[in-house]
């Protein structure tokens, strides 16, 4: 094969591998949406959130830390050696969780009925709110999050597509990061493991049973109220999961939180409910970016990842307003 | 008790429907007008120009142009930053290319060229709604942003990649570059603000305004006694564009005088603006005011206290800022979605029965 042709398999195959990254984060966003119609933009700063918790009990920080010196004058930074990678992940679940609980108390419950609009925007003040907070419970520098994932470029995929090459000519192979594939394994698990939850347990059920009617499931016996935390809990593990990935790829730190603005697109062409819409929409963002970077980009000037799937959501969104799974948006008067 | 309409008899349609049915209101907003254009010039100093009043209203005449948009026509845009990039760079190459052009006609046409572009940007528009158009103006937040930092056309092939705005004068006097005397920059933007603002406010409660209102609330019904979607959709993202691209060309010219547009005309720009509508309150005029006010002048008044007064480093103040905002946000929608405005309403409605309770 020559070695233009190799060189776009790579770009293809690292775009499937980006593709699955953003469909991590898209994957909560369904989620939430499926069970509650609410839009949650706070997904993205909620994997930030995650990632630096998760860093903060794995080395041992103590939370607030600025904010207590700032007011007793005291030099707390850390208070020990900090927790084993089990015992921090299990630790940050839980704070998930219990931030879960505490926005369907906080907000939710009296934002019921509203319009999904406003819900949004709600979430938009909550994304500040939760940026704010984490920085100010675990500071603002850029972290580096490790936990044992392998990471690098794989060496034997290398040789081997070495080998592909013909003969002669100077081509030294693809470059794939090892994260990424770890990455893509992860996000195949949970799709399965969320799919099989939803299909055959009894919370399963009950979640699907409020995403199709509110007030059906109300009148089975269906609590809104622990569905709704049951969900956002279970957002938060997906956005822990994504933050662990995103955080060791690029360290933890501020711009974490606009993955959720590259999930946007990725929800459009995947259809807002769609679980498996969510994950192909992303890997079509994922390739159609890498590969339009690859042969236009150095025409016009390079970094097109910035607009590019805003704009093939743009089109695609002309032809087929609700994605390519969503239902179908009916409207009366 | 002064604050009563008993006695104030209108004879004419025009007197019932004007802006300020009361006599106090109308001459408490006269007497604030008269204020600001006749004893801030006087009083204002460098900080309180670049720190707080300019800042106040470029953000004024933005929220305003998202106002139209969202508040009034009801479609969300996220994309905001980018137009208010259009009319900076529109006001640039306009001032650069031809030096002797009135500056007041430069921000004009710098509007009109935004208000264009907006207009393309708003044709999807036409198909998408809610989130989904969020979405697609989020493409023009984008695409615009890099379009201005890989075209070296629209920054007349600088090294930097920045803008920076050349000295212009208004009747003899520097209103941009570094020599602008604080007052006649203040003047300046002021006098804008007021006349569009007083522009849009009976845009909004004539005929157009009112088929806006009308798309917003339901469009299907809207289309079906006679309120045109191609039309009316297209006229709010023209004049929406129209004021926000103006708010760029005075946020780069006047206010920060050399812009990079990553950082100046970001995502974050977008949001901020669409903040100061919902605390302020959706379609409203006053709320746009009033959202600006509070969004601008509150980071200023934290950061006071909070570095100035109490000595906290200043990262921490950022911090507590976005929480406060956020917070903010999340709060106005739950207790009063209408923000600012509806506030403002109820008050004056308490006023005017006080003291007695009905």
């Amino acid at each position: 094969m020559s070695p233009l042709v190799l060189n776009t398999i790579e770009v293809i195959l690292n775009g499937l591998m980006a593709g699955v990254m953003y469909s991590l984060v898209a994957l909560g966003f369904v989620l939430i949406f499926k069970a509650s119609g609410i839009f949650n933009y706070a997904q993205g700063v909620m994997a930030l959130f995650a990632a630096l918790t998760l860093v903060g009990f794995q080395t041992g920080q103590v939370p607030f830390a600025h904010l207590i010196n700032a007011i007793f004058g005291t030099e707390l930074h850390h208070w020990s050696g900090g927790f084993h990678d089990f015992i921090a992940i299990g630790l940050t679940m839980l704070v998930m969780i219990g931030f879960a609980f505490l926005v369907e108390r906080i907000v939710l419950k009296h934002l019921v009925n509203q319009e999904p609009i406003i819900l949004f925007m709600a979430t938009i003040g909550l994304a500040y709110f939760m940026e704010g907070f984490g920085d100010l419970m675990w500071g603002a520098d850029i972290k580096a999050l490790e936990i044992g994932i392998p990471s690098g470029g794989s060496f034997w995929w290398e040789e081997v597509t070495r080998t592909w090459a013909a003969e002669g000519s100077d081509y030294y192979g693809m470059y794939i990061d090892l994260l990424d594939v770890w990455a893509a394994m992860i996000a195949i698990i949970m799709v399965v493991v969320l799919t099989l939850f939803s299909q055959y347990t009894k919370t399963g059920r009950a979640l699907r049973a409020v995403a199709d009617d509110h007030q059906a499931a109300l009148s089975v016996g269906i609590s809104l109220r622990t569905i709704w935390v049951i969900v956002w809990s279970i957002s938060g593990f997906v956005a822990l999961v994504a933050g662990v990935m995103w955080g060791s790829k690029s360290g933890v730190q501020f711009s974490l939180s606009f993955i959720a603005l590259k999930a946007l697109p990725v929800l459009i062409l995947g259809g807002f409910t769609s679980i498996p819409g969510a994950i192909i929409g992303g890997l079509i963002i994922g390739v159609g970016e890498k590969l339009f970077e690859f042969g236009v980009g150095p025409l016009i000037g390079g970094a097109t990842e910035n607009w590019f799937a805003y704009v093939l959501a743009l089109f695609f969104l002309m032809f087929r307003p609700q994605g390519l799974f969503g239902e179908r948006i009916i409207e009366r008067v | 008790m002064f604050y009563r309409e008993a006695g104030d008899f209108k004879t004419s349609y025009s007197a019932d429907q004007q802006t300020f049915p009361i006599a106090f209101d109308r001459w408490a907003f006269w007497l604030l007008i008269a204020f600001a254009f006749f004893v801030v010039p006087f009083v204002i100093n460098d900080y309180w120009e670049k720190s707080v009043l300019i800042p106040f209203l470029v953000f004024a005449m933005a929220a305003l142009g998202l106002n139209i948009l969202t508040g009034y026509c009801g479609q969300l845009s996220l994309g905001t930053g980018g137009f208010m990039a259009v009319g900076a760079y529109a006001c640039y190459k306009l001032m650069t290319g031809f030096p002797d052009m009135n500056l007041f006609i430069v921000v004009i046409l710098s509007g009109g060229i935004t208000a264009s572009v907006g207009m393309i940007f708003g044709i999807p528009s036409l198909r998408i709604k809610g989130f989904y158009l969020a979405v697609a103006t989020l493409a023009a937040q984008f695409f615009l942003v890099w379009l201005f930092n890989k075209m070296p056309w629209f920054y007349n092939y600088s090294a930097t990649g920045m803008i920076t705005a050349p000295e212009r004068f208004m009747f003899g006097v520097a209103v941009t570059g570094p020599n602008a005397p604080p007052w006649a920059t203040y003047l300046f933007c002021l006098t804008i603000v007021f006349i569009f603002a007083w522009i849009a406010r009976n845009l909004t409660r004539g005929h157009v305004g009112r088929s806006w209102m009308a798309i917003r609330d339901m469009d299907i019904a809207a289309e079906i006694i006679g309120v045109r979607p191609l039309k009316t959709k297209l006229t709010a993202f023209a004049v929406s564009s129209f004021y926000i691209g103006i708010a760029g060309a005075l946020f780069f010219a006047l206010y920060l005088g050399a812009v990079e547009p990553t950082e100046a005309f970001g995502i974050n720009q977008s949001f901020l603006v669409l903040f100061m509508i919902i605390i302020g309150g959706l379609g409203s005029i006053f709320g746009s005011f009033a959202g600006a006010a509070f969004l601008t002048l509150m980071p200023v008044l934290l950061k006071n206290i909070m570095v100035g007064g109490l000595g906290w480093p200043t990262d921490l103040a950022a911090h507590l800022e976005f929480i406060l905002v956020g917070g903010l946000i999340v709060f106005f929608l739950i207790v009063e979605p209408h923000g600012f405005a509806q506030l403002w309403r109820i008050a004056k409605e308490k006023l005017r029965l006080w003291p007695f309770p009905y």
